[in-house]
């Protein structure tokens, strides 16, 4: 993988007294989606949030863009193009639709370009768009949620569990935006527990256990090879 | 925020006790007003309390609304808040000093130039104070809030003991200017003038910063970090000068409610501003941490009960705001209009 737009050196995290990641090398390739994959605690949410800085690296190296951010603030790590769309969400409950879109718009005013990508991405939330972030669904927040990471220019995208506890129909419109961003040229590192999600978007895929890549390759072997899938991803559902 | 789009969404309403719920908060002061008419009976007398009882709320809320954001935002308990409080009742009272001739001119315009003095003197000091503060005392603790209370308390305590240093130790009594003295009379109620005027610049700054919150984008910056700072960072802004903008903020708040204290009691002592500390506290309890539009209900439930109470049963009026405490708290455990949840 020559070009990567992210790579990531060896990089250890503790959370207070834990040491949770244990050495993670990770390469997320340009213009492709990224599956992270693993069962639930392997470490897969530390290593997005030790990227985007919410937790510092204790030891190894970051790279973003040939740019080694491992000392950045998360704040400059977002304005270097890094999109964050935590696992919770994270959205503003307090806030309406629209003032999350304007506060995610760092840059400047939110322009009609950058409301009609969004509107045409997510429509319920032009339906929405003036009423409090909590009043949404499960889905509607996860809309905006990946809304609010769009709304500037990334060019990277950290995603973590975008389908996790939504009905079918959300699940396939959520699939259907992320295939949207994928055609649109982004580099997308997505945390999935759901196979046949990850089959159908991601290019690569990593897996992780015990916090660490245990390993590394393109999507379709993972997806089309019964044996690896049963050594990686049948520990992870059965733990998961 | 021109970004809206041109039709009108619609969400379905909520069933009527949940909005009432809902509105519970708010409709705590029109019906304490009632139940104080009720109870007092005698129209001209409920004025004059309700309106001292409003003054008293709103200088509370100028007090309490930079703790309430800076717990909120910051999630720093700063006791050493009460010293800004007293440090500004002291710039801003040297001021009206030195400035007597003014403030004793039958001059409404002179007054009320004295004031303004005053005001903006205590709140440059107090916010200066308050930026100092942060950097050497707060900033070290962020996340510790046992060491926060002991090295905050002790941050009052130096404060206090500096404002005997150069102002002295002893109580210093003064009067209002000229035109703020004395009371106006209106339906047979006095009305005192100061009092009037605390509820006009209480009313004044409530305004003004729900409009600061509701439309401007570092408004929104604020909300969103109360909730969750972690995210507002992520999106690309960095909060620590908005936490150092907030605590100077706050400071400078607290530096103008204790001008307005000071002139409301005619004497200034050090420990004042520890003193209000408590009513302050109570405050951002019942109002819910981080709201400011808790805080500003709050406010006037304390001052308004506290008045009603001391008119009607003056031995109860000691523990009437405990009381209040109390009975919001087993209400709402997390105050009446929480931003963010007590841990």
């Amino acid at each position: 993988m020559s070009d990567a737009i992210l790579r990531i050196e060896n990089v250890h995290t503790d959370i207070a007294q834990y040491h949770i990641l244990h050495g993670v090398d990770l390469q997320v390739p340009r213009g492709a989606v990224t599956m992270l994959l693993g069962r639930n605690g392997v470490g897969k949410t530390t290593t997005l949030r030790t990227i985007i800085g919410h937790w510092p690296a204790r030891e190894g190296r970051i790279v973003f863009d040939g740019d080694d951010i491992t000392a950045l603030k998360t704040s400059e790590r977002a304005r270097a193009g890094i999109g964050y769309v935590p696992e919770d969400m994270g959205i503003f409950s307090d806030l309406t639709v629209e003032e999350n879109m304007v506060l995610a718009a760092a840059s400047g005013p939110l322009d009609t370009g950058r409301r009609d990508r969004i509107f045409e991405a997510f429509p319920p939330l032009r339906t929405f768009w003036r009423s409090p972030a909590g009043t949404l669904s499960g889905g509607q927040k996860q809309m905006l949620s990946i809304a609010r990471a769009m709304a500037e220019e990334r060019r990277l995208f950290l995603i973590d569990e975008p389908t996790k506890g939504l009905a079918p129909a959300i699940v396939s419109t959520m699939a259907g935006a992320l295939r949207d961003l994928k055609r649109q040229g982004a580099s997308i590192l997505l945390v999935e527990q759901n196979f046949a999600v990850a089959k159908a978007l991601g290019d690569f895929a990593a897996v992780m256990d015990d916090g660490r890549i245990v390993w590394a390759g393109e999507m379709e072997q993972l997806a089309t090879d019964a044996g690896l899938q049963e050594r990686l991803m049948g520990l992870s559902m059965e733990a998961g | 925020m021109s970004a809206a789009p041109d039709h009108r969404p619609r969400m379905a309403d909520l069933p009527l006790g949940e909005r009432i719920a809902k509105a519970m908060p708010v409709l705590l002061v029109p019906i304490l007003l009632v139940l104080g008419f009720l109870a007092i009976g005698n129209p001209s007398s409920w004025l004059t309390l309700t309106v001292s009882g409003l003054a008293m709320g709103m200088m509370i809320f100028i007090m309490a609304s930079g703790l309430t954001l800076v717990f909120g935002l910051m999630d720093v308990i700063n006791f050493g808040h009460g010293a800004f409080i007293s440090v500004g009742a002291f710039v801003g009272i040297s001021v009206v000093l030195a400035l007597a001739e003014w403030a004793q001119a039958p001059s409404l315009l002179l007054n009320l130039g004295v004031v303004l003095l005053a005001v903006l003197a205590a709140m440059a000091i107090t916010g200066m104070l308050g930026w100092a503060f942060e950097r050497v005392i707060v900033k070290p603790v962020y996340g510790a809030h046992l060491k926060q209370i002991l090295v905050t308390v002790g941050g009052l305590i130096v404060i206090e003991q500096l404002i005997h240093v150069i102002w002295g130790p002893d109580e210093i009594f003064f009067a209002r200017p000229e035109m703020l003295k004395g009371a106006v009379t209106f339906w047979g109620a006095a009305l005192e003038k100061y009092r009037l005027l605390a509820v006009a610049i209480g009313l004044v700054l409530f305004v003004v910063m729900r409009l600061v919150f509701r439309r401007t984008r570092i408004g929104l910056i604020v909300r969103a970090g109360v909730e969750n700072g972690e995210m507002v960072e992520a999106l690309g802004y960095r909060l620590r000068l908005v936490f150092i903008g907030v605590f100077i903020a706050g400071s400078a708040l607290a530096g103008l409610g204790g001008v307005m204290w000071g002139l409301y009691q005619e004497v200034i002592t050090a420990g004042m501003g520890e003193e209000m500390m408590i009513l302050v506290f109570i405050v951002v309890i019942i109002g819910g941490l981080g709201s400011v539009e808790g805080a500003f209900i709050g406010a006037l439930l304390v001052g308004l009960l506290q008045n009603y109470i001391a008119f009607l049963e003056p031995k109860l009026a000691l523990i009437s705001n405990i009381a209040l405490l109390t009975a919001i708290l087993m209400w709402r455990p997390q105050g009446m209009m929480p931003v963010v949840k007590a841990k």
